[in-house]
């Protein structure tokens, strides 16, 4: 498959991120992006770090946002929940892209709230038609209250619902075929989850509407067993982009062509600099994919 | 009960069992994956308390600290996306927590951390310039008409226990002489700028600062200050408001 057989790519992006690779913005990291303006394509933020009043995160952020693109993220709408959205919320995320204008807006295919209690964790969803006909019209709620379009993540699992009707890509396909959205393909969500669910990751990658891809994550994960002592990853941001991923991640561009692609460290964190030799890793792929579609 | 109800249930409950209709494909045991989410759950609530209240953490030891945040999580699970604003009730959970009876001084602590966060995210407000705040302050014929309105970040916390020295203790890493938590202090805390600051003050200026975030006129408030501490040091406690850029505005009412 060549990129010229792929005419929606441009379109799925325009007027998106840049075909670069970004990093999540960390706090600790703040005055050295504002001393140093490093060569990143851009910037990602958890939308609900910035739900506050005032104070040092929207200080830094405004002046970041000057100089870079932004991804707007979010990681508590619960798109997937059975109950209604949080109209506060969705206030509260309308708020912060009205005020810094972000490339992007992306949020999970997954529930992390029931009733008034907040999980904190990407949860995962039966497939079925109650499921699917649910987050579309959690889906449009977004988008038409944001007056844009959204990239809905497909997510990492460590489980199966017995009453799922639909595979999980059949599931996207459709969301995305129904509500319009986009795709923020997950590389190391891929992975995890095949690994997880004894799937073959490429068979999966080629399942997805990957001509609907507005954004790539890559992130590290943890090794853990099961009952059987089988292999059981976590998606825990913690680590490295793993040899896998990458790999995945370079047949995955030859499908997309180059798409803005984030490196993605929530947890044990480290300098700058090792952060951004994995942005110029994915770089290097992008101008690959580039030049050699 | 839903689907979701159950499984958000057994989230919460390490006692109950994993919730029905769910496999792994390769057959293992759904429960050895549903303790993923579980442990997902719990350690990343437990590390958002952990990572609000570094010093109250440091003073009950790591270990009693997570196992206190599993209990609390249990009891009080988060009911907002919100997180930074999870757990401000976590000093009262301590100062009704058996096992931290011992130290009695922890929860005011955990109120001070509590008190940081909130300086640290309140609203900005621009503040005014000290030489013009001070310049305003001398000109004025009469302080029975002036209100001194302060930034909305200053907060004030008394302490029966040596709630500031506690805290600062733990804010260096070079050895501390060892202090005496058995004596009371109060804390000013405010956002000077962009740094959160916390200062030791008498209780004259706590209630100096309380009766003007009361909207009392500064004459009331010297008095109330001079009522609860006879020592009360007017010039001490507005310098410091001052110098620390606390005050918004000076409102005189004719």
């Amino acid at each position: 498959m060549t990129l010229s057989s792929l005419p929606d790519v441009a379109q799925a992006q325009a007027p998106g991120l840049p075909r670069r690779a970004g990093l999540g913005l960390k706090s600790e990291h703040f005055q050295q992006v504002l001393a140093t303006l490093p060569d990143i394509g851009f910037f990602e933020v958890h939308a609900e770090n910035y739900m506050v009043a005032g104070g040092p995160f929207h200080h830094y952020l405004g002046l970041i946002r000057e100089h870079y693109a932004l991804s707007l993220h979010g990681v508590g709408l619960s798109i997937g929940g059975e109950g209604p959205l949080d109209h506060a919320h969705l206030a509260r995320l309308a708020a912060l892209v009205e005020r810094y204008q972000p490339h992007s807006f992306s949020e999970h295919l997954a529930w992390s709230s029931h009733g008034p209690v907040f999980l904190n964790d990407l949860l995962p969803l039966a497939y079925d038609d109650a499921t699917l006909k649910r987050v579309c019209e959690h889906i449009d709620q977004v988008q038409s209250t944001l007056k844009r379009r959204m990239l809905l993540e497909n997510p990492s699992t460590y489980l199966l619902f017995q009453h799922s009707s639909l595979d999980e890509t059949d599931f996207i396909s459709e969301v995305i075929q129904r509500t319009g959205c986009g795709l923020l393909l997950d590389v190391n969500n891929v992975y995890v989850s095949c690994i997880n669910h004894q799937q073959d990751p490429l068979a999966y990658l080629n399942a997805l509407p990957l001509h609907s891809v507005g954004e790539i994550h890559l992130a590290g994960f943890a090794e853990d067993a099961d009952s059987l002592g089988d292999r059981l990853l976590i998606d825990d941001h913690g680590a490295p982009v793993d040899n896998a991923v990458w790999q995945l991640y370079q047949q995955a561009l030859q499908r997309t062509g180059p798409v803005a692609t984030l490196i993605e460290r929530d947890n044990d964190v480290p300098a700058f600099s090792v952060l951004h030799a994995e942005a110029r890793q994915a770089d290097q792929h992008l101008l690959a994919a580039a030049v050699h579609p | 009960m839903n689907r979701h109800e159950q499984f958000a249930q057994a989230l919460l409950t390490p006692g109950l069992p994993c919730p029905d209709g769910l496999f792994s494909r390769n057959g293992a045991d759904p429960a050895s994956r549903f303790a993923v989410y579980r442990n997902n759950v719990h350690s990343s609530l437990i590390n958002a308390l952990a990572d609000s209240y570094p010093v109250t953490q440091q003073l009950v030891g790591e270990h009693f600290f997570r196992a206190m945040a599993g209990l609390y999580i249990q009891a009080y699970p988060p009911i907002s996306p919100l997180l930074h604003d999870y757990g401000s009730d976590l000093a009262d959970f301590i100062k009704g927590f058996a096992p931290a009876a011992d130290v009695p001084y922890v929860a005011d602590v955990a109120r001070l951390e509590r008190l940081r966060i909130s300086a640290y995210h309140a609203i900005d407000t621009p503040v005014a310039n000290p030489h013009a705040v001070v310049n305003q302050l001398q000109q004025l014929s009469s302080l029975g008409n002036v209100r001194l309105q302060l930034h909305p970040c200053v907060a004030t916390l008394r302490s029966d226990y040596a709630v500031v020295a506690l805290w600062a203790a733990h804010q260096t890493t070079d050895p501390v002489a060892r202090l005496d938590p058995w004596h009371g202090q109060s804390a000013l805390v405010l956002r000077n700028g962009l740094e959160v600051e916390v200062f030791c003050i008498d209780s004259g200026c706590v209630t100096f600062i309380n009766s003007l975030n009361n909207d009392w006129p500064l004459e009331m408030a010297m008095a109330y200050a001079l009522d609860a501490a006879s020592e009360f040091d007017l010039h001490q406690c507005l310098g410091l408001l001052i110098n620390h850029r606390a005050i918004t505005q000076i409102k005189v009412h004719p």
